[in-house]
């Protein structure tokens, strides 16, 4: 078992770019993969030299290959961003809880993705659409900024091909001639047709369209602890040492990023913290 | 085939709406379809119905001179389409242009106003349903301009 705090360097086998501002690392992970995490947990990504950021694991996991897709708010996630094969990354991890896909067992999933937070919901419905007879509906609603910034393109197309799962996408602003959905994310959600006594909701996003998913599904019946979101806060040393994301009574690289809803109603709409 | 009243109650906008009330409103009521491309709203046209979709969708523009149409928002299966009917002066305030072949169950504004002005109990069961539309709606729509997916600054 490696250190805690110990990165691996791996090598960047392939980037895939998703959106203008968004690239996907392809890590040869080899023999390392399995220990790199499950779906909703995160690494910290270290170009050399530059410094680290925590970046959620995106792709399948019964994949090789560790991905991790990345958009660029900064001087390590532009260093990330503009990686090329070859180039070597520093990895240590996986941290945090994931998506409690076990729980979503026999009930209906509803995945709620915004922006970026497509990324850390895709190895979850990637899981889920593996053993697809294992849970009941599959719902997936993604809210892009514009039809050129939503991400996985393919992977899209493909969820929505299979009969058994509900795709929508919608976007904020789009150019005339798209014929897809217009608005936001959270629009989607009075047609939504689940028993929300046996529902399971993910959501990923910016904090504030988690708030308005989260509390659109409870008004819709869906209990507290059954919404779960990943919450995004400054990671340093992704071990609950430092201090730096905490969030309250908790420390988000520890005790989350997912956290059930029920843990975060009170606090989310405080300001201070 | 079924009846509007059956169409009616099977609509989420509608769930939960006595059954007596359902079948007042039903009254107004009346099947219609619209082929992919026609316009089922026009800016400035009499607002004199609304609808409960059950198949499809329809997307509310703008057309702004120099651009042509500007889609804000895409409704679908499920949402109800037109809320001017409720309020003076009784006109549509944009476009709604049928992306996919409609389906939808279409109330007449009149009608159903005269039964509301007759019944006000009708008319605070539709307001409790419309109200909370439009609040989801108005929420939407100020997180959609906030730009929230856009890079933070």
């Amino acid at each position: 078992m490696r250190p805690p705090l110990a990165p691996v360097p791996l090598r960047v086998r392939a980037c895939r770019q998703e959106t203008a501002e968004a690239v996907t690392l392809v890590l040869a992970a080899g023999e390392e993969r399995t220990g790199f995490g499950q779906p909703g947990q995160f690494n910290m990504l270290a170009p050399l030299g530059i410094g680290e950021a925590a970046i959620s694991l995106s792709g399948p996991p019964t994949s090789p290959d560790l991905e991790h897709t990345v958009r660029s708010v900064g001087a390590v996630s532009e260093a990330l961003r503009r990686m090329r094969p070859g180039d070597w990354v520093g990895v240590r991890g996986p941290y945090g809880f994931g998506w409690p896909i076990d729980l979503a067992r026999g009930q209906d999933v509803v995945l709620v993705a915004g922006g970026i937070g497509l990324a850390p919901l895709r190895p979850a419905i990637e899981m889920v659409l593996d053993e697809r007879a294992a849970f009941g509906r599959v719902l997936l609603l993604y809210g892009a900024r514009t039809p050129a910034d939503r991400l996985f393109l393919a992977d899209l197309e493909r969820w929505r091909s299979r009969p058994d799962v509900d795709v929508a996408v919608s976007v904020d602003y789009a150019e005339p001639g798209w014929q897809g959905r217009v608005g936001f994310v959270t629009a989607m959600l009075p047609q939504l047709r689940v028993d929300p006594a046996r529902t399971v909701a993910f959501a990923c996003g910016p904090e504030v369209m988690m708030r308005a998913v989260a509390t659109a599904l409870q008004a819709r019946g869906i209990r507290k602890s059954a919404i779960f979101l990943s919450m995004e806060r400054n990671m340093k040393c992704g071990v609950g040492t430092c201090g730096h994301c905490q969030f309250g009574p908790y420390l988000v690289c520890r005790d989350g990023p997912v956290f059930a809803y029920d843990r975060l109603a009170d606090l989310l709409p405080v300001r201070e913290i | 085939m079924k009846t509007i009243d059956q169409l009616a109650a099977e609509h989420g906008f509608f769930e939960g709406l006595p059954d007596a009330v359902t079948a007042l409103v039903a009254g107004c009521g009346s099947n219609v379809a619209v082929p992919a491309g026609d316009y089922v709203l026009r800016e400035g046209a009499p607002a004199d119905r609304f609808f409960l979709i059950r198949h499809g969708s329809v997307a509310l523009e703008f057309y702004r001179p120099g651009s042509g149409p500007q889609t804000f928002m895409t409704l679908g299966a499920g949402d109800v389409l037109g809320v001017s009917w409720l309020v003076e002066p009784y006109v549509w305030h944009h476009d709604g242009r049928a992306v996919e072949p409609l389906r939808a169950v279409a109330f007449d504004a009149q009608c159903l106003r005269a039964k509301c002005d007759a019944e006000p109990a009708i008319g605070y069961a539709l307001m409790r349903r419309f109200v909370p539309a439009l609040v989801d709606r108005m929420h939407a729509a100020r997180l959609q301009a906030l730009d929230v997916y856009g890079a933070p600054t």
